[in-house]
């Protein structure tokens, strides 16, 4: 549904004559640029990850981490520009702490999305300032289990099962859909997430990537953490191998 | 007489957990000075629906503290979507305590049940610190129970077991402590909900030495007990 706006898209502050406000679209389209990041919410916890498009051969891997924790039970991977997303973790990282300190407890993930939301929101709404170029999605796991929430650039957030932004996002929405997540473990999820992000990682388009993952479930104790290495290269392994089998037909 | 003492409830509060809630106690004299101001005070105030806190110390303090703490757990609850838990309660009464230390002098027992920790208890005595324990004593009364719950005090007990409990202890209390009298109230708070009691004082036990109360002067002088100054 894409319609150039001229004239009303100048400035966050200005509604177009059917009710859009064209800059929160652009900074979406800025979303819809960066490399596909997923997360899915399996019966035991949330796993995330992250098509890392690697700009020069001369980086370091493991560097540019696309995906960041919040706090000690809930983490973030980020779409989009990198250095919008790193303001959005750093402020869901101090109203993460700052609940804790007030209440006493772990900040709800659903508390912590609002938040999130508010402040991507907030960003919309000054002239003098400029939308989040940046989705989020966000994992968690507090005392009422695992919760995956996205947060788009307009400041909306749903709460999902599974969900995917970036340039495969509806290929990877597609393979996300055939899959029976409430019961599916986390150690599974890791290889199906690894599956659809080398399936849907365009070879024509962009020479390499890098594959960054996360999880927050059971057997990480509740901890939102890397995913193991032995397991991540489990997980490559058969991703390469299902692409082969795909090519081979 | 000095009305203008500033209203202390010298008191006895106890809070103590069972299996499936919590029961918390209390006596209910408040003084100014050796005069009492209130001899039917409920020192068991209201927080939320599921969390209740008893108060000891100055009862201006106290007040003002519970105050602030159920505006704050209030806008909580709403921003939360469902009832808060008693910890939460707990620490907003804590920092309370803790950053204004210098001004307050309130010793509380945090009590209720919450869906994910059931029945629990945190004591909040005067300097700010918060601590969970099965069961907490306060107010100037306790110094008298230490050593009857470290007795009678056992894990997993039935309701009944537990204010049974908490209702002996205040009344061993009260008739120690003079800051202490009145009636004892009680409140229980489990997942069915919150039930208060009330047992006049006239009612309790009586303990080594204390006297039966009569209705009229003239039952004593037609007695015949022992002699005066006969031991």
């Amino acid at each position: 549904m894409s319609s150039i706006g001229t004239g009303y898209d100048l400035s966050v502050t200005t509604f177009s004559p059917d009710g859009r406000v064209f800059q929160i679209e652009y900074a979406a389209k800025a979303v819809d640029n960066s490399g596909t990041v997923i997360g899915i919410k399996c019966k035991d916890g949330i796993v995330m990850g992250v098509e890392k498009l690697i700009a020069s051969k001369m980086m370091l891997p493991g560097s540019n981490r696309r995906i960041h924790s919040v706090h000690r039970h809930s983490g973030m991977a980020v779409a989009g520009l990198a250095a919008d997303g790193r303001q959005i973790v750093a402020r869901a990282k101090s109203e993460a702490t700052n609940y804790e300190s007030v209440y006493g407890e772990p900040i709800p993930v659903n508390e912590l999305a609002g938040r999130v939301a508010s402040y991507v929101h907030l960003c919309t709404l000054y002239w003098w300032l400029r939308p989040f170029g940046c989705g989020v999605i966000l994992g968690g796991y507090d005392r009422d289990g695992p919760q995956l929430y996205m947060i788009e650039p307009s400041g909306i957030s749903y709460r999902y099962f599974g969900a995917a932004i970036g340039k495969g996002k509806q290929a990877a929405k597609t393979e996300i859909e055939k899959l029976k997540l409430s019961e599916m473990t986390c150690r599974e999820g890791v290889i199906e997430v690894a599956k659809i992000i080398y399936k849907v990682h365009d070879e024509a388009k962009d020479k390499a990537f890098e594959l960054e993952m996360s999880w927050v479930c059971d057997e990480s104790k509740r901890l939102h953490q890397k995913v193991p290495d032995e397991l991540l290269e489990e997980a490559k392994a058969a991703a390469r191998t299902a692409l082969e089998e795909m090519d081979a037909d | 007489m000095d009305l203008k003492a500033p209203h202390s409830m010298g008191t006895t509060i106890i809070g103590v957990t069972y299996n499936g809630g919590v029961v918390l106690g209390a006596d209910s004299r408040t003084s100014t000075g050796m005069y009492i101001a209130n001899r039917a005070s409920d020192k068991i105030t209201q927080l939320t629906d599921n969390v209740y806190i008893c108060r000891s110390g100055s009862a201006a303090n106290s007040q003002i503290v519970s105050d602030h703490v159920r505006y704050f757990l209030h806008q909580h609850t709403i921003q939360l979507g469902q009832p808060a838990t008693v910890k939460v309660a707990a620490n907003l009464v804590r920092l309370i305590s803790y950053n204004n230390k210098n001004m307050l002098e309130t010793g509380l027992i945090v009590g209720g049940w919450d869906k994910y920790e059931g029945g629990k208890i945190y004591a909040i005595p005067l300097g700010g610190t918060i601590i969970k324990q099965p069961f907490a004593i306060g107010g100037s009364g306790s110094g008298y129970l230490y050593g009857f719950f470290d007795q009678a005090w056992k894990e997993k007990m039935t309701k009944d077991e537990a204010e049974q409990l908490v209702v002996k202890a205040v009344s061993l209390a009260m008739a120690r402590d003079g800051a202490s009298g009145g009636v004892v109230r009680t409140v229980i708070i489990n997942s069915d909900g919150v039930i208060g009691n009330f047992y006049p004082g006239d009612g309790l036990p009586l303990w080594h030495e204390e006297l039966e109360s009569h209705n009229s002067l003239l039952d004593i002088l037609n007695a015949s007990g022992p002699e005066p100054m006969n031991i």
